[in-house]
């Protein structure tokens, strides 16, 4: 599959957003409204400049952008307009919150609006992941794992985040750092087992099924239907990095999981390194999150190019 | 909206043959040529006489080489949108663009509220939808929908362009949710099949097969000796008539 370069900045960016708010959010409802207004504000600021910034760019792989308003309409269908709704609706409880860090004790309700700040932000992070999730086209973007990923990686980078924020502010937080190193973990362990899952699967449909002739088999392409790739096979059958997955891979997981691991640990350690050390935990998660993301777009294969004899399955299946 | 309609009183669709069907493309032209110039916006070419020409086909004809119960087979294979009862090209849209006529069960792209999204395309296992990267938007078969109703045009000219073309009648339209209608007999008695069964979006376009050539009637060209013909010499056709009579 064809990986929009705006989508890719945009689920990275937006994710880390969204995981910030999520911390953020749990914090407040276990802690209250702190007293020091700014770390909280800017906490809420930042993720709000990624998750825009996130949003914005998700509209410029659109061919009319500036239609893109209708994308809020089709919400009893569509995981792409439900993503929109969660999206814009969770800008709402954000906005409280962050009125509520400013004056504290104006607003009642703090910790409802933390808490729907919360679940605004996991349920847009599920409703992209569903987007993939529910196309069968795609049997390797087609589970459950999919949009759970999604919120781990969001939870990696958003922890990240927030602790550098915190470190940013001169606060030390023993506890966000364990909530980091554990979020990276099973964000990793997630992503293992993926992996794992979409090597050993089996193809889900053939060449033969695709063309449905009774008793039909031993089927190969003769001639192609046009002579250069149409859009089907650039959108489709797009596999630039496929071929690289394995060193891919092993660049996501070092970039996205060992390299920051090694960096919560040592600003847990060693406090007076944690304005080094985060911010280069989370430039190197953030760049993992891109490699992964591409891998996830270029490993993935459609039904549609079985009518021009590719195979489906995991990797191994294909390489018989 | 892009939710699908329970039931369509009517299912329009196509029956292509796989049987007659020779690949010569006159459906893939046809239909590029009503297409570009009617209902939505042209069919963009990018380099069309180029060395990398690429654009906008709402039908492609592929061809296979096969076997089929042990023969050997060349089977040209044209594929476009089936029209499915259930597919979730219609309900992945995030704007309604993309709908299923309750009327008709034609299935259509609003080329006014598409947004380009390119998820539509996504949801089709078939590879039926083609991007327009000069309109912005999706394109698809529309099954001549400015045709099929066009009370403009003459009636025997109300069906879709690639049906009008097909040279050897390949391709026939009609009303699948009739079971008297002349395309769901001829599924019936040929043994029509669905593309991708397993799949389940359920598509309304059937395909027929290959005819066996043992049952299809037909005879085997003469070997090119026998064409010949008797000789015309009085000693000759002695030798040919001594020739067959020791023959078998």
């Amino acid at each position: 599959m064809h990986p929009a370069y705006s989508v890719i900045f945009f689920t990275t960016a937006s994710g880390a957003g969204y995981g910030l708010w999520i911390w953020l959010g749990l914090r407040t409802l276990l802690d209250g409204i702190p007293d020091r207004a700014a770390p909280g504000v800017t906490a809420l600021v930042l993720g709000g400049v990624l998750v825009t910034l996130g949003l914005l760019s998700s509209t410029f792989h659109l061919g009319h952008p500036e239609r893109a308003w209708r994308a809020f309409s089709q919400w009893r269908s569509s995981w792409l307009s439900r993503e929109g709704v969660a999206a814009l609706a969770t800008y709402l409880p954000v906005g409280a919150l962050f009125l509520a860090f400013l004056f504290p004790g104006a607003l009642p309700g703090a910790g409802l609006f933390a808490a729907l700040m919360v679940l605004g932000a996991l349920a847009t992070l599920w409703c992209t992941g569903m987007i993939y999730a529910s196309l069968r086209t795609v049997p390797e973007w087609n589970h459950g794992l999919v949009p759970a990923n999604y919120i781990a990686l969001a939870a990696a980078t958003g922890a990240l985040l927030l602790a550098t924020i915190d470190a940013g502010f001169g606060q030390r937080s023993e506890a966000l750092l364990l909530v980091a190193a554990a979020a990276l973990l099973a964000a990793a362990l997630m992503k293992w087992t993926y992996w794992q899952r979409i090597d050993g699967a089996p193809a889900p449909y053939t060449l033969e099924q695709a063309i449905g002739i009774p008793g039909a088999s031993a089927i190969r392409p003769l001639d192609p239907p046009h002579t250069q790739p149409n859009f089907v096979m650039r959108e489709m059958g797009y596999a630039v990095g496929r071929r690289h997955a394995g060193r891919l891979r092993r660049w996501a997981l070092a970039l996205l999981f060992a390299l920051p691991l090694v960096a919560v640990v040592i600003a847990a350690l060693v406090p007076v390194l944690s304005l080094i050390a985060l911010p280069l935990a989370l430039l190197s998660a953030g760049a993992g999150v891109l490699v992964e993301r591409w891998l996830f777009f270029a490993e993935a294969r459609h039904v549609s190019m079985l009518y021009y004899g590719a195979a489906l399955g995991g990797t191994e299946a294909a390489a018989r | 909206m892009t939710s699908l309609p329970a039931d369509t009183p009517k299912k329009l669709g196509l029956v292509i043959d796989l049987d007659t069907c020779v690949g010569c493309h006159a459906c893939v032209t046809s239909c590029k040529e009503w297409n570009t110039g009617g209902y939505s916006a042209p069919l963009t070419d990018h380099d069309p006489y180029g060395a990398d020409p690429s654009g906008a086909f709402l039908n492609r004809v592929h061809s296979f080489e096969m076997e089929i119960d042990g023969r050997g087979r060349t089977v040209h294979f044209p594929r476009s949108c089936l029209h499915c009862e259930e597919p979730d090209c219609v309900t992945v849209c995030p704007t309604g663009a993309s709908y299923k006529r309750a009327e008709d069960g034609i299935v259509l792209v609003n080329p006014d509220t598409c947004i380009g999204c390119k998820l539509c395309s996504w949801a089709c296992p078939y590879g039926a939808r083609e991007y327009d990267h000069d309109d912005g938007v999706m394109k698809k078969c529309t099954l001549c929908v400015d045709r099929i109703y066009n009370e403009t045009l003459p009636e025997e000219d109300r069906e879709p362009a690639c049906v009008k073309a097909c040279p050897t009648g390949a391709r026939a339209f009609g009303d699948l949710a009739d079971p008297d209608s002349a395309v769901s007999r001829n599924v019936a008695e040929r043994g029509g099949f669905d593309l991708l069964q397993e799949f389940g979006y359920k598509p309304v376009n059937k395909y027929l097969p290959p005819r066996d050539p043992a049952t299809a009637g037909i005879t085997p060209a003469p070997v090119p000796e026998e064409r010949i013909g008797a000789p015309r010499d009085r000693l000759e056709r002695l030798f040919a008539w001594i020739d067959d009579r020791l023959s078998d």
